[in-house]
């Protein structure tokens, strides 16, 4: 019997090794696959019979020799019988144009890859012209998902005009934002279709040489991906000879070495490159002097894995989902006190409100949901009176917040909004790269301030020290993270502003704060 | 020093394996601290020596990165998420629960040197935390408990090899 049995960094924080070694043990052949994205049913197993695949939620090593057992008559009253996955209605709402293979196909192999659609972009590519290659970029209406949101064709088109004969593609699997994990989920159970985007982007922009830039906290990532580049190159895809077409392209990872700012594209490049991760000054544009001073074309690990698809099918098909200037599907990240927390790939033009009640559920803790954060710890603090704004990049600018790397972190009643803000400067001033001082000094000032405001110290004062602050961090700040810091600590106190009074309920009450579960 | 002791040779022998790599300062010195646990003092003169590169070179890119240690760390490394999704869910009760249990503050080892603590922002593991890792083991939903016995069960694993 075949038993699937996720390698996940969920699942294998809840045990999921010591599930699939249950398994091998009940006398299963066992294939470690990525995650389905429900993480509330992690470790979540699919076992197959007769070609079809059906699954257990929260399986326990204990669980294995029932599961195998109800499996030879009938599974379903077995009390953690799912049955089919993609007949979930939490799955069934997804447009997986991106994860449709994760937690379904063999992550360590790249004929399983092929077997399940993958190489079809690759193909294509190589079958038309690199020019007809970055109109379809064009066509699809790409943006990049590491956060801008820029178009990805204009980048493309500006390496590929480039001159001179070095030129890089790199992939930014740097993920630091807190709430997000599909860069890592994608690499564990897809590595191929990044490898696939990479590789087409490469041949499309005229480089030969690509590497990926992974954050040194994702260590089952780094082992996934690292085999799938070498098999990639046992399997042709890679190398001197891509596919059989004379064109080379070689692919690399590099680990890093816990830096936030190394997200920052030029910081990364700077790294890459061996050196500290300060952040360079735009322009030049990393696409005209990026990596050695080389046109180099950066991308997040989601906008090269969107690529495949868009080359297969064609640009205006990946257009024709979406809204507006968002097109295509963006796998949102739900997480914090949340219900159903996990991956959730929908196309663009969902409501706050969709996400966080209807398909997050509200909150697991059963408090009432206070505030969202969204797109990351520079993303903007909401409260529930705005869930009705759809999730577009356009929508979300005019109400102050971004879509940013689509994770949206849900927090109940006990959050301290001071606290919030607080931290958003405490994390600035961690991981600051110090080259400019309203961030590196401003942050430091903004811990003082709020502190100061919490304890009621001179406070129509420091309110006002508080937003000529703000203000010169976002004038002043050579990159996003003093440009943006103040953006989580502005919308806190806009939409919050009684946790910032004084003296203030919350904190009076927050002697207990251990009530946040 | 970048004398000829036999910690320097060795150190000398990774770090010559990424001379000429893209990034390779950066993965030398991470390949020194896995096999020693930390970068060596003598490290910054032999990387610099093999990189071309001022000592101040490689001291401004150690001190940089979050991950490089330049003390050794204790017998169990514990990182705990000190980051937004997980504050949500719990993070910042654990990390004081943790640190009173243990009389320890984030970014400090302990004294007899068996347990280092350190703050982490982010394993990707949101949706099911607070998070934390011991060692080499990620843990989901953590709690005190689970991670003191995983601590425990760390330091009893090490004396039965050390026995
Ligand atoms: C402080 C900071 C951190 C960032 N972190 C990331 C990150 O972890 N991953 C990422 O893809 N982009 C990150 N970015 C955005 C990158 O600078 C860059 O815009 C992106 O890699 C471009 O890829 P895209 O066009 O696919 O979005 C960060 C930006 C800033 C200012
Ligand atoms: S804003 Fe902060 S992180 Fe960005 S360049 Fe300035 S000091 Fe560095
Ligand atoms: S915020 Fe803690 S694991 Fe992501």
């Amino acid at each position: 019997m075949k038993i699937y049995a996720p390698l996940d960094s969920v699942a294998l924080a809840l045990g999921g090794d010591a599930v699939a070694d249950a398994f091998t043990a009940a006398g299963c052949e066992v294939i470690r696959t990525g995650s389905r994205g429900m993480h509330w049913l992690e470790p979540l197993i699919e076992a197959e019979t007769d070609g079809a695949r059906v699954g257990f939620a929260s399986v326990e090593a204990s669980d294995a020799e029932g599961i195998v057992k109800s499996l030879a008559s009938d599974p379903r009253p077995h009390p953690k019988f799912i049955g089919a996955i993609d007949e979930l209605p939490w799955m069934k709402r997804q447009t997986r144009l991106i994860f449709g293979r994760c937690g379904v196909v063999d992550p360590a192999s790249a004929a399983d890859y092929e077997a399940h659609g993958g190489i079809r972009g690759l193909k294509r590519a190589l079958s038309i012209s690199s020019d007809a290659v970055c109109e379809e970029i064009a066509a699809s209406g790409l943006r990049g998902r590491g956060g801008a949101g820029f178009p990805a064709a204009i980048k493309w088109k500006t390496v590929a005009a480039a001159g001179g004969d070095r030129k890089y593609v790199v992939c930014n699997a740097d993920e630091g934002d807190s709430g997000t994990f599909a860069d890592r989920m994608i690499m564990e159970g897809d590595p191929f279709l990044l490898i696939e985007g990479m590789t087409i982007a490469a041949l499309a922009v005229g480089a030969a040489e690509g590497y990926v830039y992974l954050r040194s906290e994702y260590p089952v990532a780094a082992r996934v991906l690292a085999k799938a580049i070498d098999d990639a190159y046992a399997a042709g895809l890679l190398g001197a000879n891509v596919l059989g077409s004379g064109r080379a392209f070689d692919l690399e990872l590099f680990i890093g070495a816990g830096a936030y700012i190394c997200g920052e594209e030029t910081s990364l490049l700077n790294s890459l490159e061996g050196k500290r991760g300060e952040v360079r000054a735009k322009p030049p544009l990393p696409a005209l002097e990026g990596l050695f001073g080389a046109p180099t074309l950066v991308h997040n690990v989601l906008s090269f894995c969107a690529v495949p698809a868009i080359v297969a099918d064609g640009g205006r098909a990946y257009a024709a989902v979406g809204v507006g200037k968002s097109t295509g599907s963006m796998p949102f990240q739900l997480s914090g006190d949340i219900k159903y927390s996990g991956l959730f790939e929908a196309p663009f033009g969902l409501t706050l409100r969709d996400l966080v009640e209807d398909i997050g559920g509200g909150t697991r803790s059963g408090r009432p949901v206070r505030a969202i954060q969204i797109g990351g710890p520079l993303g903007a603090y909401l409260p529930p009176a705005m869930f009705g704004a759809v999730v577009d990049y356009e929508e979300l600018a005019a109400i102050g917040a971004g879509v940013g790397h689509g994770g949206i972190v849900v927090f109940n009643d006990s959050v301290d909004m001071a606290e919030q803000a607080r931290y958003a400067f405490e994390f600035c001033a961690e991981e600051s790269c110090g080259k400019c001082t309203p961030c590196r000094i401003g942050a430091v000032r903004g811990v003082e301030i709020v502190g100061r405001l919490m304890s009621g110290e001179d406070h129509a004062k420091n309110m006002e020290v508080l937003g000529d602050l703000c203000d010169l961090m976002v004038d002043g700040s050579l990159c996003a993270m003093g440009g943006m810091t103040p953006i989580p600590v502005r919308s806190a106190l806009e939409h919050f502003p009684e946790d910032f009074a004084f003296p203030s309920n919350k904190r009076i009450f927050v002697s207990g704060s251990e009530n946040s579960q | 020093m970048g004398g000829t002791s036999d910690q320097s040779i060795r150190i000398g022998a990774i770090v010559e394996a990424f001379v000429g790599r893209t990034g390779g300062l950066i993965s030398a010195l991470r390949a020194v601290q896995d096999e020693f646990g930390f970068i060596p003092p003598e490290t910054e003169e032999i990387a610099a020596a093999a990189f071309n590169l001022s000592r101040a070179e490689v001291k401004g890119v150690l001190s940089f990165y979050s991950d490089f240690r330049r003390k050794p760390p204790g017998c169990v490394v514990v990182r705990l998420c000190a980051a937004e999704s997980c504050q949500a869910q719990g993070g910042r009760e654990l990390v004081r629960e943790i640190s009173r249990r243990f009389a320890l503050s984030p970014g400090k080892t302990s004294a007899s040197g068996d347990l280092t603590l350190e703050n982490v922002y982010c394993l990707g593991l949101c949706s099911v935390g607070p998070a934390a890792s011991v060692d080499d083991c990620l843990m989901a939903r953590a709690a005190p408990e689970a991670i003191a016995a995983a601590i425990e069960e760390k330091w009893r694993s090490q004396k039965g090899s050390r026995a």
